[in-house]
């Protein structure tokens, strides 16, 4: 088999046995870049090969025990820094910015011996679910290559479905590693918030951006969260509990779990197949031994509407700064006032205007109570329903997104039909609960469908379990897309 | 003519103190004032992308210690928020304050004007970053960055200063206080201490308040009385004509001593303030506050209540010994020596401090200490010299370091008390005198200074002058 069709326990594997030198899949991964992308897209920046050979020469066949990411190629979104490295956000307006720190994330990836392939594609600032809104170009979904990756980590998982890396780290603010995950038939982890440090990550929504990774099996998502995972003294927001090692929670048995199935996750117009799939993979969990509970979930029709609300409200503040004085674009006008307007007219793309001007309404003077405050008590409602619901079960399982991937333009002209793609990931992002979405089957149009699993905050090992007991039973994840 | 006292003036202030930590409010970068341009800065307080902010402890110490100073409340659980708007020297576009759940709410400042007591309430003090400085020259604008992030203190008092004059004592007040507490050094010149103040009048008798103006731009002690009586003026003067004040930004313009409007309402920015996501809210336990208030030294008001009462000094010594830490220090270290405390105070209020001036030297920089005074005033007290020529040793002590004892035997300056000795002096005196003797003996007594005088040119000062004044009345008498 070629290296690059390697999963993360598997290089680190052959090459603990001497099977396979670092060198040797750098070499691999590298040549399926070269090979490919041009038709796929993932990649704003590959990083030159020569860099990434001499990395991968210095490190010794026969791996290091302690570091478990050792001479394993990776793929990191493009809104995440890297000391040295350009990092676009795919945005006219960073498309030149190069950060002189590191991000917490790039620096346990490197702690772990990784080798960065480059920089991947996203929607602007992670603001879409397609990779459409990048300002460079779209990535397409090697499934069918007319159709969109998902997004907003849409390079990522595009990236790794294509085996043009071993792994990838995407963000996800509402859905920008799960629904992506899905449409690519990969497997995509957000972890509860505050358990991988944001340091680092150019912020979209501050409260709900969360780093996590996209990756061919639930047991590589495991191996690489045990590496990111962790409090850090550089962001408030990250929690300081202990790590487990996520690995040894794949103990491949579903026996008397409870898995609870929210009543408004099945909603009418959602893609019919998507459906009977994503069903009959939870039965298929049920045969395996877990208990399936009806539950419910009553607020989920508010965490869309909540969820443009402060998501656009952060977005707008936190945006703020690409303002042409310090870094990236500058348009110079005729006096200061037009400089920012010149500068944020051409730098930024249709949707992030879009946002931001939602996001400044709804802070506006006399109408914050109206809108971000109701929209704080929706959360915490949501929050509540799922407190609730995990009183009764450990893991919810949903569809990860209501179709299969759409194609590419589909929906570019209908803001609202994109942003209901995302229905089914948002109220995690909201609540703050880890979710994994992993491969359960495909359409008639040889699409993959993705089955949402949900814990309860900080219980990663939950769903990390049931989804590998169910990948390991049903073997999806060895179908891959034939580019 | 007008009668002003138709109305009565309503003044809110707004203080910013930059606290005196090492580090940046949410970064490790230092404070330092006056370094060049741009190089007290990281990716954090520059604004870059993807970095985070993280609170710094002792501004949130600081910020604790001046509300317990000040009787507020300390609110278990505060937050932080985002003021956002853009300006060049703003990196992030907003500014990280606090907004709806400030850390301290409550407390007030005490005040002496013109003999009489008043209690300034306080509405709330609250944590903030300071923002960086535009500089324009020929070559167009600059942005220095080195301020931006300096932790602020924001103190706001209720609108309840009602003159020009209360106002500087209040700020004067506040600035005592947080220089004893070490929090803030207190430099308006430099920017460590700023003052808005919000100003309007009223129809005297009435309670509803009127239209009010932000005074922007007070950057010395001197100019706050200035503004304000130009302000509250302006708005008399506008009233009494039959206009109407507008609500907006006035700045002081300090070389043509007026107020100017900056923007009006309408060009109000709207900050829309939102809780700021990369920080979760603070919440403070009792067991530090108190180890914080432990932390709190006696302040002025105490100082000067006991001083009336245990040192018997007059109010007016009191007061002005302890309006800074440091002076109170000296002044307590040379009490603690033994001296008379009217002495020290009677020397520190005048030779001293006046040398200090002169100089431009901090007292506790001085070489003069507390143990040189009290060897003075021990010398003086028991009769080895007289006061004026302990003048003149208190300047050579400040002047050399040398102790009074050291001057003293080195420049033979040991006064003459000696009766036989003095009497030889005061006989030579009055036979080459004989004009002012005539006289004195005629009844014109106030020669007596006179002969004093002659007798001390004679003795390079030396003389006792309590003897030479009984030997002259005994021998002219």
């Amino acid at each position: 088999m070629e290296p690059f069709r390697l999963t993360i326990a598997e290089a680190a594997a052959a090459i603990a046995k001497n099977e396979l030198a670092p060198a040797a899949l750098a070499e691999s991964v590298f040549t399926r870049i070269e090979a490919i992308d041009g038709k796929v897209g993932a990649y704003i920046t590959v990083k030159a090969k020569d860099l990434a050979m001499e990395q991968a020469g210095r490190l010794l066949t026969g791996g290091q025990s302690d570091r478990p990411l050792y001479g394993v190629p990776m793929a990191i979104k493009d809104n995440m820094c890297i000391k040295g490295v350009r990092t676009t956000c795919a945005s006219k307006i960073l498309e030149k910015f190069i950060p002189p720190y590191d991000s917490t994330v790039t620096n346990k990836l490197d702690e772990a011996g990784y080798i960065l392939t480059g920089k991947t594609n996203l929607d602007e600032f992670a603001m879409g679910s397609s990779t459409e809104n990048s300002g460079y170009f779209t990535t397409k979904n090697p499934w069918d290559l007319s159709r969109a990756p998902g997004g907003s980590s849409g390079g990522s998982a595009a990236a790794v479905a294509a085996d043009m890396c071993i792994a990838a780290i995407g963000s996800d603010t509402g859905g920008s590693i799960r629904q992506p995950a899905s449409f690519c038939g990969v497997v995509g982890l957000k972890p509860t918030y505050g358990l991988v440090s944001r340091f680092g990550l150019v912020a979209f929504a501050s409260s709900l951006d969360q780093i996590g990774p996209i990756t061919k099996t639930v047991e590589d998502a495991a191996i690489v969260l045990s590496v990111i995972a962790g409090g850090d003294h550089k962001d408030s927001t990250s929690a300081h509990t202990d790590i487990p090692n996520y690995a040894a929670s794949l103990t491949g048995d579903l026996k008397g779990m409870k898995i609870g199935i929210p009543q408004e996750y099945f909603i009418d117009g959602m893609d019919k197949e998507v459906e009977t799939v994503v069903r009959a993979a939870i039965a298929e969990m049920e045969k395996l031994g877990a208990e399936v509970v009806s539950i419910k979930l009553p607020h989920t029709a508010y965490a869309v509407a909540a969820y443009y609300i402060i998501a656009t409200s952060e977005a707008s503040s936190n945006l703020a700064r690409y303002d042409g004085v310090k870094y990236g674009l500058r348009v110079s006008g005729s006096d200061l006032i037009d400089t920012y307007k010149e500068t944020r007219a051409r730098g930024f793309g249709q949707e992030v205007k879009r946002r931001i001007m939602l996001g400044t309404y709804a802070l506006s003077s006399g109408y914050y109570d109206a809108y971000y405050k109701k929209a704080q008590q929706v959360r915490t409602l949501i929050k509540r329903d799922f407190d609730e619901a995990f009183k009764l079960v450990d893991v919810i399982a949903t569809p990860t997104s209501p179709t299969t991937a759409f194609k590419i333009g589909e929906k570019t002209d209908d803001p609202l039909q994109m942003y209901l793609s995302d229905i089914f990931t948002i109220s995690v992002n909201l609540a703050g609960v880890p979710a994994i979405s992993i491969p359960c089957g495909f359409d008639s149009a040889n699409l993959p469908i993705g089955l949402q699993l949900i814990g309860r905050h900080f219980n990663e090992a939950a769903i990390l379990q049931a989804g590998h007991a169910y990948e390991r039973h049903a073997g999806w994840y060895k179908r891959r897309p034939s580019i | 003519m007008k009668d002003y006292n138709d109305y009565e003036t309503v003044i809110g202030l707004e203080i910013h103190a930059q606290m005196r930590t090492h580090s940046k409010m949410f970064c490790g970068c230092p404070t330092t004032f006056g370094s060049e341009p741009n190089t007290q800065t990281c990716p954090v307080c520059i604004g870059m992308p993807g970095v985070l902010p993280v609170i710094n402890k002792t501004a949130l110490e600081f910020t604790i210690k001046t509300g317990l100073a000040l009787s507020c409340r300390i609110s278990p659980f505060s937050r932080f928020a985002r003021k956002n708007y853009f300006y060049p020297d703003l990196p992030k576009g907003y500014q990280i304050s606090q907004y709806e759940l400030p850390i301290c709410e409550g407390g007030f400042v005490m005040l002496n004007v013109d003999g009489a007591e008043r209690r300034i309430n306080l509405t709330r003090i609250h944590m903030e970053e300071d923002a960086g400085k535009n500089i324009h020259d020929g070559a167009g604008s600059h942005v220095d960055l080195n301020r931006a992030g300096v932790p602020l203190m924001e103190i706001v008092s209720e609108p309840e200063i009602r003159t020009p004059k209360e106002a500087a004592a209040y700020v004067r007040k506040l600035r005592t206080i947080l220089r004893y507490l070490d929090v803030c050094d207190g430099n308006m010149e430099e920017g460590s201490l700023r003052c808005d103040a919000n100003v309007s009048i009223r129809p005297r008798g009435t309670e509803a308040l009127g239209v009010k103006t932000e005074i922007k731009n007070i950057n010395s002690f001197k100019f706050i009385e200035k503004a304000l009586e130009y302000e509250i003026e302006r708005q008399r003067r506008v009233l009494s004509e039959g206009g109407r004040i507008i609500q907006e930004t006035r700045l002081w313009n300090t070389s043509a001593g007026v107020t100017e409007s900056m923007r009006s309402k309408e060009e109000a920015h709207d900050y829309r303030y939102f809780p700021e996501p990369d920080l979760v809210p603070l919440m403070v336990d009792d067991g530090w506050i108190s180890e914080i208030k432990k932390g709190i030294p006696e302040l002025p008001d105490d100082k000067i209540r006991r001083y009336i009462e245990e040192f018997k000094l007059p109010a007016y010594d009191a007061d002005l010994l302890a309006s800074e830490k440091q002076t109170a220090a000296w002044f307590e270290e040379a009490v603690s020596l033994g001296a008379n405390p009217k002495d020290i105070s009677n020397w520190m209020m005048g030779e001293l401090m006046r040398l200090l001036n002169e100089k431009a030297i901090a007292i506790e920089a001085s070489q003069l200490t507390p143990v040189h005074l009290c060897g003075l005033i021990k010398l003086v007290s028991d009769g080895t010299i007289n006061l004026k020529i302990a003048k003149t040793v208190f300047e050579d002590m400040f002047n050399t370091g040398k102790t009074a004892g050291e001057l003293v035997k080195e420049k033979g300056l040991v006064q003459i008390s000696d009766v036989g000795e003095l009497e030889k002096t005061v006989e030579q005196v009055i036979a080459e005198s004989p004009n002012e003797t005539a006289r004195y003996k005629a009844g014109e007594t106030k020669l007596t200074g006179f002969f004093v005088g002659e007798v001390m040119k004679k003795t390079r000062g030396k003389a006792n002058p309590k003897a030479v004044n009984e030997i002259l009345k005994r021998l002219l008498g």
